[in-house]
């Protein structure tokens, strides 16, 4: 994005400009916003335990669609209503975000070392080794992330450990191309060439020498990863091929929510969508800052 | 010219051998196949029937070789719960799917061309800064869910659009807006960069000393030429929204390709799932490769790189 120099015209735009930096669109600020956001998901994830007011897996079925507490109808006791098996919606969102979390992160961090790791032997390794890897990558791409994830879902069976594997396999492809392009740029420069002179191998020189040089892509990409891969995660639950059920995963509960809808019960459909939102709008958010930041290279992403 | 185009065709079929690989290594790697192959709750006599008849008790290399002849011949097995050809079903499945997406890629350009162009015009202006936010918030919401407040909005709490179902005009709007969302943030951020890179271009410059009004020379002008590449995403994309189309065409039970697959997990159809996975690769394989001939024809600095 084009980020440089400030906003000329109005002073519309100048108060415009003023609310973005707090929420940090730009590459200047740091994204406030976002990380608080972010920081309070985890803590809430961290500590689900304590913060949740109840069992998220298990209902009273007598307190059935039950309001938020403002609402006529509405407990003190579920702050956020209940759902269709009467199971107190605030814990289930509380623990929703430690499956949330744990799913989007490793998922991200195991995508990222598989495709890293063949990122660099593809652009060192160059030859044959190249070819395969990246045809790979290449039919990888053409297939539909979700659509291959539900096929992958639909083989392994669903298990929070499996969503982890299936994210992984269908998005370690996106690592690969981008770490290779830099792989290619890097092992031009100069203290590659060094190393080549004074021996390193190129086991070495790829550990030593490469890594270190593309981590850096590697966490901005995991960072706009994240977003991504907790949308899948979230629609793989909603489709019922991901988290199991009665696990209280937001995707799961849209889901569920949906039994609700007609009836007019929001807070089945409107709560658990906007943490996702939360989520992935902060993710990208940082994302993109981070790729302002830390990696040009990235920017056309 | 020619071995460009060769060359081009020759990496398609190797994407596709590879994707019928990585999918038949998939599903002999994780398990049975005979299990993902046979109805559920099928007796040991049955599976050990479609073990023999899809020769799963032969070498791999040999079970493929069968499997890609199979696919050759448009063979892509039987439906367990439709108990039809699985390509036929997914040819009557298709009409909707192009429907659902032809309509979602007009709302997704409608939106996107014009708050590109304003945004790429007003470049840092608050027109810029609200398309910024749109886009932002078209790539971050989930899709379903943006359908899923739909209906509560307009069908639970206006009563306006019928909640799920085909058959009017009416059924088609929403899933169609749920689904070209996305796209259409896509869009507009593609249309404002490549308009922004057009504006800076010498022949616009030119119009402009000619003194022609400027909505003339950013219409007649830029316009045109900044479309070609959002028109070419938005090739590719008509063919990605047919295969994403799952959750949205779920969430209002519109009859689509998405709505098979989502039957084919729900009833664990494994043909089905298998054969969608297949058939999208494969779309998306073909309209890459047009795109790059095209590309290759209209530019020839394209042909000789590499």
């Amino acid at each position: 994005m084009n980020g440089s120099g400030p906003a000329a015209g109005s002073s519309r735009a100048a108060a415009l400009t003023l609310a973005w930096r707090f929420a940090s669109f730009r590459s200047e600020g740091f994204p406030v916003l976002p990380v608080l956001i972010l920081s309070v998901l985890v803590l809430v994830a961290v500590f689900a335990n304590v913060l949740a007011p109840h069992d998220p897996e298990v209902g009273a079925l007598g307190d059935r669609f039950r309001p938020p507490a403002w609402q006529e109808g509405g407990t003190r006791d579920h702050l956020l209503g209940t759902d269709h098996l009467g199971r107190d919606v605030l814990s289930r969102l509380v623990f929703g975000a430690r499956v949330s979390l744990v799913v989007g992160f490793m998922a991200v961090i195991f995508a990222g070392i598989l495709g890293t790791a063949l990122g660099i032997l593809s652009g060192y390794l160059g030859g044959w080794v190249d070819q395969v890897i990246m045809r790979v990558t290449d039919a990888w791409l053409a297939l539909p992330a979700l659509t291959f994830a539900i096929f992958l879902a639909a083989i392994v069976g669903p298990s929070a450990m499996n969503i982890v594997i299936i994210l992984a396999a269908v998005y370690w492809t996106r690592y690969a191309r981008v770490i290779r392009g830099e792989v290619l740029s890097l092992k031009e420069r100069d203290f590659v060439r060094l190393a080549i002179v004074a021996g390193c191998s190129k086991r070495t020189i790829m550990r030593r020498h490469i890594l270190p040089n593309v981590v850096n892509s590697g966490i901005v990409l995991a960072t706009l990863m994240l977003g991504v891969v907790i949308v899948t995660e979230a629609s793989l639950s909603f489709l019922g091929v991901g988290v199991p059920p009665p696990k209280p995963a937001w995707g799961l509960m849209l889901a569920d929510g949906k039994k609700g809808l007609m009836a007019g019960y929001w807070w089945l459909t409107v709560l658990p969508g906007t943490c996702i939102m939360l989520l992935v709008l902060s993710a990208n958010l940082l994302g993109d800052w981070l790729r302002v930041k830390f990696d040009p290279q990235l920017r056309q992403l | 010219m020619k071995r460009f185009i060769v060359k081009r065709l020759g990496f398609a079929v190797i994407s596709l051998f590879l994707l019928s690989l990585t999918i038949f290594v998939f599903v002999r790697v994780t398990g049975d196949p005979a299990v993902l192959l046979v109805e559920p709750g099928a007796s040991a006599a049955d599976l050990a029937a479609i073990r023999e008849q899809f020769g799963l008790d032969r070498p791999l290399w040999v079970q493929y070789g069968s499997f890609l002849a199979h696919l050759a011949r448009g063979d892509l097995g039987q439906s367990f719960y439709y108990k039809t050809d699985v390509l036929e079903l997914y040819l009557s499945r298709l009409p909707s799917s192009l429907l659902l997406a032809a309509v979602a890629m007009t709302f997704s350009l409608v939106i996107g061309i014009p708050t590109g162009v304003i945004a790429a015009v007003r470049v840092n202006g608050w027109w810029d800064s609200a398309g910024k936010v749109f886009a932002l918030l078209g790539l971050s919401l989930p899709s379903f869910w943006v359908g899923l407040l739909m209906i509560l909005f307009f069908s639970v709490y206006l009563g306006w659009l019928p909640s799920s179902g085909s058959g009017t005009v009416w059924h088609v709007l929403m899933p169609a807006f749920a689904l070209g969302w996305y796209f259409a943030a896509a869009h507009m951020r593609l249309t404002r960069s490549s308009m922004l890179e057009v504006l800076g271009s010498e022949y616009v410059k030119l119009a402009r000393l000619k003194g022609l009004p400027e909505a003339l020379v950013i219409a007649k002008h830029a316009l045109k030429n900044a479309l070609i590449p959002v028109l070419t995403l938005a090739g590719i994309n008509l063919v990605l929204m047919i295969n994403v189309a799952v959750v949205v065409e779920t969430v209002f039970a519109w009859p689509g390709i998405g709505r098979l697959l989502y039957e084919g997990i729900a009833f664990r159809d494994f043909p089905v799932v298998q054969a969608i996975v297949l058939l999208g690769g494969a779309m998306i394989v073909a309209v890459n490769l047009v795109v790059d001939v095209l590309y290759a024809v209209i530019d020839p600095r394209i042909r000789y790189e590499r």
